[in-house]
């Protein structure tokens, strides 16, 4: 188990390195700026400890000689300072274009992915991957790239230097530094436990919010107000002292790890102030070694957060990756057709969304060129699997299903699908005006065209009194548009391109029914001549179709026209009936 | 946020202790570079090993009083942060029982949701880090800049100088980046936006063969997000090279006049290494200063969010004594009522008068958006009509106490929301004292019988959040025995049968009409099927009363209706 864990840590960070190997001259470029600074900004102390070497007594100091070395550290501080900013600033461009190139591929994915993919997986999980994943792992692999690098070279670096100038007390520092890591561990062990704890509260607390204020108006109409309080307390009190407690012993690494730090500092002072008064090294080189000193543990800190922030990283990149490693939905053909008459046929079809619970079996179905096809039944009977399966959403198992002869399956999917028509009960507006909402099927249409189709829908008349008419931006989740209103919308779409087939499900639900009573006869004439397929729960309007499907647990359970169905006395006759 | 303070008075002595704490440490870290100049001027020009050894011992002791001051201050300072925001939420969260529906629709409970957590958990931070550094930083800065003072005044001048050159620096690029970052951050809404936009609508688009638009639009904003980024980070980068670059050049200037001061022999030599270590200090409290006002102004804003939610007061005043009720010929009377939304140019509801008497059943009929929930939700006394008169037994609706006017409403809303807990823990929302016997007969009433014979541990049937476990059909009958349970006088179905096939629908209405005593029924529904036996029906469109009478009658009488009813049962 930790064994895969390993080799799939392993594996992200080679698809990540393969992600930067686009930029692997600015990387190079990067890391050489990065040595060069830890030595330029390391070997500034030493030049500054020279210094103060110089200054010894009154009217014995060589101010030129001072100028001097104050010369050099001016001169290193200025190319340190440039090298610092391309060095961030590549930094910056090549991971920003790294989650840039990954998001373009997420989202390229989602548009290939199979809908059983989309279907199956929360919408918040994809998107939640490629927003929040992607920053996250932005953070990380900057972080990486920043202080990784030069954290390293800084310790190596800074070891080189305390040992050149004094290596007892380089190897002091050395022996005593882990002490500073271990405390910091030993916190960061005890207080996961108390985090663990915190956040596990939290998300109650949460929870219980998101149930009880997201639903208020229930909570005030049933007079619970009382009950909800006690249990919000009741948790509220239990998240206080969990939080007491995870914040405390958190707050403790840095007061513990500095308390190290100080002691090791001043057994540097007491060391090197013995090793001065012995002759084995300078009262500049003791400066330079005890700000060595305070450096030193600084960059152990560093690196251990930037491992977590890396960890995680890689955590969010395998979770991208996998998006984007999910297999597309099988290779199109490039065949097109064109002037479709709109004949149906579905033979032998089985299909099922999960292998171990069968939905349709052997179904056969032929539609001839503008038949009018209904299917009815319960809620969840799988009316809406067979669209599904019309518009290969989903592929059938085994069986063939046929559009004026030609097999669905050797066409090429988006020259099939725009040959349907197609209005779904949930409806959807994209994020833009109205008009750009009502010609996605025919985006060149002229503002006539536009608005006949409109005024064919009923839906000209709303739109005329928004503020900006046809240019009233709109979007799904909030537009102030009534369901109703959205779905006239969705409806005009279709009457603009009108495709030789037409798809209904529930297209009319949310409208009421006297609107739709008005729309009805531009319905009529939409369908007339085109083949269609409708899914509805008001029986009234699909009394007049060739052929209707009675539909029960994914079997089409009875087939024919209205007449004939109720002749047949059977499932739909009380369909029909509980209805009046 | 200045009045959310009130509540940390509770913690007074914590946050006045932590600081000071904290200052105290700071203090002990001040001494540090005077004790080394000590070490290089007194024991290394002695050679007196033991003051060195002792200074060492002194500063290992100074460590440890730091170690326990800081520990101190960490602890009353997150017992403060943490009882404060607890305070807070539980004000909060009780501030928002208080409040009406009206309220609850101008602020969106989602923005509520966000106040109490997300919020809170920033205000919290906000406090606990104040209490820590807000005191320390400044302190070490200006501490750093006396203790320079005390060795050389001249020095202190170039301190002061360095000081502000810095602070320039560090807040101009912090304080220039934040408007940046939320540039930032509304790019990567957009993205998101955009994202879930095509997952929602995915079939749509490979309906219509969009995906390649939809790519470019991404890409697009991608974009625009990455040269953002870029652009932000270029300027942020400059932070670490020019703060580098400052406390250098006043490193060299310090040690150039130290020189010559040395020289003249106004100045030791360890006081020099003592001013050049303070002038390191002082560049690593400034950042960490000027992070921390990131987080302040970030928490402040939050509070001040919070705040303005707890200023919110309920539009609906609570009387305090109940109302003696005198039979009347009519329980519900409404005359002349108009009800405007907050926030709305329209009146949902205008000129509404009708009548009803008990034990009569009312069918509420109209298209989506007519007002019909308006009216029920009106006469229930959720929102208050702005003009015109809502009388429940004969006395104005807004006399009775909010709890007398709960216990005799059952409710059925339009959306049908349990709640996590039991099947049985459900029911009772509406009667808490009723045994299984009660509960089994309301679930009977409500068609729901089957759903706790069918599921696993029957009145002990586990609920999940929202209802997710069960049908929107199983909800609605649940919502219903819910309200049916309570026994109320006046019982409101808002369109809660739409999920239900005709012939529960029919059996539904029937079991409501055989409940003994029998409540006065409201009956809001768009099918025609579903009020046409009503002892009353009222047709609403365009927030009106268009037609009110007996369905035989409207048909005669009332073109809207006739048409819905057309509608349902076309001819033939």
């Amino acid at each position: 188990m930790a064994k895969n864990k390993i080799t799939d840590q392993k594996q992200t960070i080679n698809k990540v390195l393969s992600y930067t190997a686009r930029y692997k001259i600015r990387i190079f470029i990067s890391i050489i700026f990065a040595a060069a600074t830890v030595v330029l900004s390391l070997s500034i102390p030493v030049i500054i400890g020279q210094a103060i070497d110089l200054i010894t007594k009154k009217n014995e100091i060589n101010i030129s000689a001072i100028v001097q070395k104050l010369i050099i550290v001016a001169a290193l501080t200025a190319a340190n300072a440039v090298l610092q900013w391309l060095m961030n600033t590549i930094n910056n461009k090549v991971t920003f274009k790294v989650v840039c190139d990954i998001r373009n591929e997420a989202f390229e994915k989602i548009q290939t992915l199979p809908l059983s993919y989309i279907d199956s997986h929360q919408h918040g999980d994809i998107v939640s991957r490629i927003i929040a994943d992607a920053d996250q792992f932005a953070d990380g692999l900057l972080m990486g790239f920043t202080q990784l690098f030069t954290g390293i070279l800084t310790i190596i670096g800074t070891l080189g230097f305390m040992l050149s100038i004094n290596v007892k007390i380089a190897l002091l520092v050395v022996v005593l530094t882990p002490l500073s890591l271990f405390v910091a561990r030993f916190i960061a062990n005890n207080t996961y436990n108390h985090f663990k704890v915190q956040s596990e509260i939290r998300g109650q607390q949460t929870a219980l919010i998101e149930e009880y204020i997201g639903n208020q108006k229930i909570v005030q109409a049933f007079g619970y107000e009382d009950k909800s309080m006690k249990m919000f307390d009741d948790i509220n009190d239990r998240l206080t002292s969990a939080s007491v407690k995870a914040v405390f012993f958190s707050s403790l690494t840095n007061p513990c790890t500095r308390f190290i730090n100080s002691l090791i500092y001043a057994v540097v002072v007491s060391a090197g102030g013995i090793g001065v008064i012995k002759g084995l090294l300078s009262v500049g080189s003791l400066s330079c070694l005890l700000s060595y000193a305070n450096q030193y543990t600084k960059p152990f800190n560093e690196i251990s957060g930037v491992i977590t922030e890396l960890q995680n990283a890689l955590a969010c990149a395998s979770r991208l990756f996998e998006l984007i490693e999910q297999p597309s939905e099988t290779q199109d053909l490039d065949n097109t057709i064109a002037n479709v008459q709109g004949s149906v046929e579905l033979s032998n079809v089985y299909f099922s969304y999960t292998p171990d619970k069968k939905l349709i079996q052997n179904f056969n179905l032929s539609v001839k060129k503008g038949q009018r096809v209904a299917i009815v039944g319960p809620t969840g009977c799988g009316k809406t699997t067979l669209i599904n399966l019309l518009m290969r959403f989903y592929d059938v198992n085994s069986g063939k299903i046929s559009v004026d002869g030609y097999n669905i399956y050797d066409i090429k999917r988006s020259s099939l699908r725009s040959n349907y028509g197609m209005v779904l009960q949930e409806t959807w507006l994209k994020n833009g005006t109205i008009r750009e909402n009502i010609i996605m099927g025919k985006p060149d249409a002229t503002q006539e065209e536009i608005e006949q189709a409109a005024k064919a829908t009923h839906a000209h008349t709303f739109i005329k009194r928004l503020p900006d008419g046809y240019d009233t931006i709109v979007s799904d989740a909030n537009s102030g548009l009534s369901q109703g209103q959205k779905q006239l919308l969705c409806i005009t779409r279709i009457m603009l391109s009108i495709p030789p087939m037409l798809i209904l499900d529930e297209a009319t639900s949310s409208i009421d029914t006297r609107t739709e009573m008005h729309i009805q006869r531009s319905f009529a004439k939409m369908m007339k001549g085109r083949t269609s397929f409708i899914v509805a729960h008001r029986l009234s309007t699909i009394k007049e179709s060739d052929i209707i499907l009675v539909m029960k647990d994914g079997n089409i359970i009875e087939q024919g026209s209205h007449n004939e169905l109720i002749a047949l006395n059977g499932f739909y006759t009380n369909l029909y009936n509980s209805q009046f | 946020m200045k009045k959310l303070l009130k509540y940390l008075k509770a913690y007074q002595l914590q946050s006045i202790l932590a600081p000071l704490f904290k200052m105290t440490e700071a203090l002990f870290e001040l001494f540090i570079p005077l004790l080394v100049a000590r070490v290089i001027d007194i024991g290394i020009a002695n050679n007196d090993i033991p003051l060195i050894i002792k200074i060492c011992i002194l500063l290992g002791c100074l460590a440890l009083m730091g170690l326990i001051c800081s520990v101190t201050a960490q602890y009353f300072s997150a017992k403060a942060a943490i009882g404060f925001t607890s305070k807070i939420r539980h004000v909060l969260y009780s501030h928002i029982q208080s409040l009406s529906y009206t309220e609850l629709d101008s602020i969106g409970t989602s923005t509520l949701i966000t106040r109490l957590t997300s919020d809170m958990n920033q205000v919290q931070n906000g406090v606990n880090l104040t209490l820590r550094l807000f005191l320390r930083s400044p302190f070490i800065v200006f501490g750093a800049m006396i203790m320079a003072f005390t060795i050389d005044k001249k020095a202190a001048l170039l301190f002061l100088g360095t000081i502000c050159l810095l602070s320039v620096i560090i807040f101009g690029i912090i304080l220039g980046c934040i408007p940046l970052y939320n540039k930032i951050q509304s790019s990567l809404d957009e993205l998101l936006s955009i994202t879930r936009e095509n997952l929602s609508g995915i079939r749509v688009i490979r309906a219509f063969c969009n995906e390649n638009e939809e790519t470019h639009q991404f890409k697009n904003s991608n974009k625009n997000l990455t040269d953002l980024q870029n652009f932000t980070g270029k300027i942020s980068a400059l932070m670490n090279p020019l703060t580098f670059i400052v406390v250098n050049i006043a490193i060299i200037i310090l040690i150039y006049t130290g020189a010559i001061e040395v020289n003249k022999g106004t100045l030791t030599q360890g006081a020099v290494v003592a001013l050049y270590n303070y002038m390191s200090q002082i560049l690593v409290e400034l950042i960490k200063l000027a992070n921390l006002i990131i987080t302040i102004t970030k928490s402040v804003a939050c509070g001040n969010r919070i705040q303005a939610v707890l200023e919110i007061e309920s539009s609906i005043i609570n009387p305090e004594n109940s109302i003696v009720c005198e039979d009347s010929e009519y329980i519900i009377e409404v005359k002349n009522a108009s009800l405007r939304y907050k926030n709305s140019p329209q009146c949902a509801l205008e000129n509404i008068s009708f009548k009803v008497r008990k034990g009569e059943t009312v069918g509420i009929i109209g298209g989506t958006g007519s007002g019909k929930t308006s009216i029920v939700n009106m006469i229930a006394g959720f929102y208050t009509a702005q003009s015109g008169k809502v009388l429940y037994k004969n006395k104005n609706i807004s006399d009775y106490p909010l709890k007398q006017l709960r216990d005799s409403f059952g409710i059925v809303p339009q959306k049908a929301v349990l709640f996590k807990g039991t099947l049985r823990d459900n029911i009772k929302w509406g009667c808490p004292d009723a045994n299984d016997t009660d509960i089994v007969k309301a679930l009977d009433t409500a068609q729901a019988k089957e759903i706790f014979e069918q599921k696993q541990g029957g009145l002990d049937f586990m609920i999940e959040q929202g209802g997710k476990n069960l049908s929107g059909g199983q909800r609605q009958r649940l919502t219903i025995a819910r309200a049916v349970i309570k026994q109320p006088e006046i019982l409101i179905l808002d369109d809660s049968s739409s999920a239900l096939d005709y012939i529960t629908d029919s059996k539904l209405r029937k079991a409501i009409r055989n409940i003994d005593p029998s409540p006065t029924v409201f009956l809001v529904s768009q099918r025609t099927s579903s009020v046409m036996y009503a002892d009353k029906i009222l047709v609403i469109d365009d927030g009106r009363i268009v037609g009110q009478g007996r369905h035989d009658d409207l048909l005669k009488s009332c073109d809207i209706y006739k048409e819905i009813y057309d509608s349902q049962f076309s001819k033939g």
